[in-house]
C-alpha cells in the first residue's frame, strides 16, 4: 500500500525534473527569496529565510509552532510585506509586481477560509466569477471539482455544516478554480483524521503531478518525508537545515541504533560501552528501558552493520541483555532534535536565542 | 510568460488530472464584475441567513413607533401634525444607523480569513467594498420602504408626492452609502465587528439626537445650537423633509446634504483602499 503509494509519487517527480530541463522557464526558480525578514512588535517572525523552489518541485516547510511556516507563505503569497529581503516569485518581484504574482498563485490557509454562509458550490462559483471565467466556465468548472474531490453531494450544503476534512478539500478545490503554477498550502492536513489526511496527500501528488509547484507546511514529518521532494527544517525563523528527505539525515547521522534493554539497572553501563564503540551522541528515552544511539556522520560511512554489530558485540560480552532493537536511518524527528536541540512542535512559545 | 499546458507531464485518466491540465487561464474579472460578484455574495449571505435583515428592519420600525408616539403628542399635540416633522428625519437616522452593519459584516470578513483569499487574487481592490455597498443598498431602500410605508400607515401624505419621497430616499440613500465608507474603513483598522458596532454607536446615536430631527434647535442651549447647526444629519434630515413635504424650500439643505456626501466619500474611498491593500 504504502509503496504503490511511494511510487507514483516517484513517477511524478521524474516526470517533472525530465520535464523541467526541457522547459526553457524551468531554469528560473519558482521561489527565490534572499534575507527574508519580518519582526512583529520587537519579536523576531522570520530572521532572515533564504529559499530557492524549483518549478514543479514539491517543497516542504517543515518546523513547531511559531517557527515562522505561516509569516513565510504570507509574504510570498503577497498578503504582507517583509520588514528586509527580496524574492522573486515565478520571476515577479515580489514588492514591485504582486498583481502579477497573484494572478499565478494560490494560498489555502492554514485556517479555511470560505465564506460558512455560502453552499460549497456558491462559494466555488463566486471565486470563479472572481477569476474572470464566463457563466458556463465557472459552473462547468465547479461542478467538475466538487466531483473530483468528492463534495458533490454537500454541494448544495452551507459550508458552515461541513466537517474539517470536507472544509479543507473545499479550501482546496477553492485554490483551483484556475490551476495555478504555484500553490501555498499551509498545514493542509492538520486536524484531519488518517483518512482524510491520505485524501489531501493524494490531491497534493495529483496537483505536483499536473506541473503545479506546491510549498507545503507541516509540522508531521511523515508528511514532509512523503510529499516533498526536498524539504526544509524551519525553527524561530531561520532555517536550519535544507535539503532532500536524505541529506536532512545524512547531515545529522548516518544511522540510529534504537536499544531496549531486558534490565533498566544496566542502563548507564550500556550507555557508556554505546559512547565507546559508536561515534555518536547516546540519548536516554523516557523509558527507562530504552536508549538510542545517533552515529556520527562520517564520510562513506554507508555501512551501518558494521558498527552496530561491533557494538552489539560488546554489550553480549559485558552481560547485557536485549529486549528489542531496530536499526535505521535517522528520522526526521530524531533529525530535528539534533538540528535544533528540542523536539520538533515542543516549546513552541519558549524562544532562547538562536545561537549566533 | 511561459506556456505551461504543452510541457506538463501527461495527465493521467483521473478526473481530477484533466481538471488541473484544463483550468489554465490567466484572465481576471474586472472592477465591475469583480464588486458585482462581491454584491452578489453579500446578497446570498441575506438568502441563506434572512436574520441578517432583522436589524435592518426592527431599527426603522422602531425608530418611527416608538419616536412618533412617545414625542408625538407631547410637541404637535397630534401624532399625524407630527409627523410631518418626523418621519423624513426617522428615514435619515434610520439609515444611518443601519449603515454600522456593512461594516459589521467587513470586519466578520478580514477576521475569518475570507479577505485573506480576496486579497489574494488579482481584482481590483476596492472590489469587495463596492461589492458591500451594492448589497447595503439594497439594504437601505429595503430599511427606506418600511419607515415610508408605516408612515403612510400612521397616516403621514407626503406633500411632495411620489418625486418628492424618492427624492428623500435617494439623497438619504447616498449619505447613508458614504457613511459606510467611514465603518468600512474602521472594519479594516479594527477588524473585530462588536468594537466596530460598538464605536459607530457610540458616534450615531449621539450624532442623532443632537439634530433637528426631534427637537427645533431654536429652543436648545446655544452650544448645542451650534453643533446642531454643522451635524450633517441635521442637513440630511432637513433636506429630506423638504422634499418629501413639498415646501419648496429645500434647495439649500439639499445642496448642503450632497456636498456631505460627497467630501465624506472622498476622505473614506482613498482611506478605505488604502487600508484594504495594507499588508504587514
Ligand atoms: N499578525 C501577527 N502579529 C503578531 N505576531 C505575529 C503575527 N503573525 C505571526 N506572529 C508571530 O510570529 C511568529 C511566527 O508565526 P507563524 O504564524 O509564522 O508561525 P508558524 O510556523 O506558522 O506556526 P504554527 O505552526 O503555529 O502555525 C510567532 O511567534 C507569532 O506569534
Ligand atoms: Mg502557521
Amino acid at each position: 500500500m504504502r509503496s504503490a503509494v511511494a511510487l507514483t509519487c516517484c513517477k511524478s517527480l521524474v516526470n517533472s525534473y525530465s520535464m523541467s530541463k526541457k522547459m526553457p522557464a524551468g531554469e528560473q526558480p519558482a521561489i527565490e527569496a534572499r534575507g527574508l525578514r519580518k519582526t512583529y512588535g520587537g519579536s523576531r517572525a522570520l530572521d532572515g529565510i533564504d529559499l530557492t523552489i524549483r518549478r514543479g518541485e514539491v517543497f516542504g516547510f517543515l518546523g513547531p509552532n511559531g517557527a515562522g511556516k505561516t509569516t513565510t507563505i504570507r509574504i510570498l503569497a503577497t498578503l504582507t510585506r517583509p520588514d528586509g529581503g527580496s524574492a522573486r516569485v515565478l520571476g515577479h518581484d515580489l514588492l514591485t509586481e504582486a498583481e502579477a504574482i497573484r494572478s499565478r498563485v494560490a494560498v489555502t490557509g492554514q485556517f479555511a477560509s470560505l465564506d460558512t454562509d455560502l453552499t460549497g458550490h456558491e462559494n466555488l462559483l463566486l471565486l470563479g466569477r472572481l477569476h474572470g471565467l464566463s457563466r458556463a466556465a465557472r459552473r462547468r468548472r465547479a461542478a467538475d471539482l466538487l466531483d473530483a474531490f468528492g463534495l458533490s453531494g454537500a454541494a448544495g450544503r452551507p459550508v458552515g455544516g461541513y466537517s474539517g476534512g470536507m472544509r479543507r478539500r473545499l479550501d482546496i478545490a477553492a485554490g483551483l478554480l484556475v490551476t495555478p503554477d504555484l500553490l501555498f498550502l499551509d498545514e493542509p492536513t492538520t486536524g484531519l483524521d488518517p483518512r482524510s489526511r491520505s485524501q489531501v496527500w493524494e490531491l497534493v501528488r495529483r496537483i505536483a503531478a499536473a506541473g503545479t509547484t506546491v510549498l507545503l507546511t507541516t509540522q508531521y514529518l511523515e508528511e514532509a518525508d512523503l510529499l516533498a521532494e526536498r524539504i526544509a527544517i524551519v525553527d524561530h525563523g531561520r532555517i536550519v537545515a535544507e535539503g532532500t528527505g536524505a541529506q536532512i539525515k545524512s547531515r545529522v547521522g548516518a544511522g540510529t541504533l534504537h536499544l531496549r534493554l531486558l534490565d533498566g539497572a544496566q542502563r548507564p553501563r550500556a550507555r557508556q560501552i554505546l559512547a565507546g564503540a559508536l561515534e555518536g551522541t547516546v540519548r536516554l528515552a523516557a523509558d527507562p528501558l530504552a536508549l538510542s544511539v545517533l552515529f556520527a556522520d562520517r564520510p562513506g560511512a554507508a555501512d551501518l552493520g558494521g558498527p552496530a554489530g561491533r557494538a552489539m558485540t560488546r554489550l553480549a560480552e559485558a552481560g547485557i541483555g536485549i529486549a528489542d532493537l531496530s536499526l535505521g536511518r535517522p528520522s526526521l524527528d530524531e533529525a530535528f532534535l539534533a538540528l535544533t536541540g528540542r523536539r520538533a512542535g515542543a516549546a513552541g512559545e519558549e524562544r532562547e536565542e538562536p545561537p549566533a | 510568460m511561459s506556456t505551461p499546458t504543452a510541457v506538463r507531464p501527461a495527465a493521467g485518466s483521473d478526473p481530477i488530472d484533466a481538471l488541473l491540465a484544463a483550468g489554465r487561464s490567466r484572465r481576471r474579472a474586472g472592477a465591475f464584475a469583480a464588486s458585482a460578484a462581491f454584491g452578489l455574495r453579500a446578497l446570498l449571505k441575506i438568502r441563506h441567513d434572512p436574520k441578517q435583515l432583522v436589524d435592518s428592519a426592527a431599527i426603522p420600525i422602531l425608530f418611527t413607533v416608538l419616536f412618533t408616539y412617545l414625542f408625538g403628542g407631547a410637541l404637535s399635540g397630534s401624532a399625524g401634525a407630527y409627523l410631518r416633522t418626523l418621519l423624513p428625519g426617522v428615514l435619515a437616522m434610520s439609515i444611518a444607523v443601519v449603515t454600522m452593519y456593512g461594516g459589521a459584516r467587513l470586519a466578520q470578513d478580514v477576521r475569518s480569513g475570507a479577505f485573506d483569499r480576496f486579497r489574494g487574487l488579482p481584482v481590483w481592490r476596492g472590489a469587495l467594498v463596492c461589492g458591500g455597498l451594492l448589497s447595503d443598498a439594497a439594504r437601505y431602500l429595503f430599511a427606506s420602504a418600511i419607515v415610508v410605508s408605516l408612515g403612510l400607515l400612521m397616516g403621514y401624505r407626503p406633500g411632495g408626492g411620489v418625486p418628492g419621497v424618492l427624492g428623500a430616499v435617494g439623497l438619504v440613500l447616498a449619505f447613508g452609502l458614504a457613511l459606510s465608507l467611514v465603518w468600512a474603513a474602521l472594519a479594516l483598522l479594527v477588524p473585530d465587528p462588536a468594537v466596530v458596532i460598538g464605536i459607530a454607536n457610540a458616534v450615531l446615536i449621539p450624532v442623532s439626537f443632537a439634530s433637528n430631527i426631534f427637537v427645533q434647535p431654536g429652543t436648545m442651549p446655544g452650544w448645542l445650537r451650534a453643533f446642531v447647526e454643522v451635524n450633517p444629519l441635521s442637513h440630511v434630515a432637513a433636506a429630506a423633509r423638504g422634499l418629501m413635504n413639498g415646501t419648496g424650500q429645500a434647495a439649500g439643505e439639499v445642496t448642503w446634504s450632497l456636498a456631505a456626501t460627497v467630501a465624506l466619500a472622498l476622505v473614506c474611498a482613498p482611506l478605505t483602499l488604502r487600508l484594504y491593500g495594507r499588508r504587514d
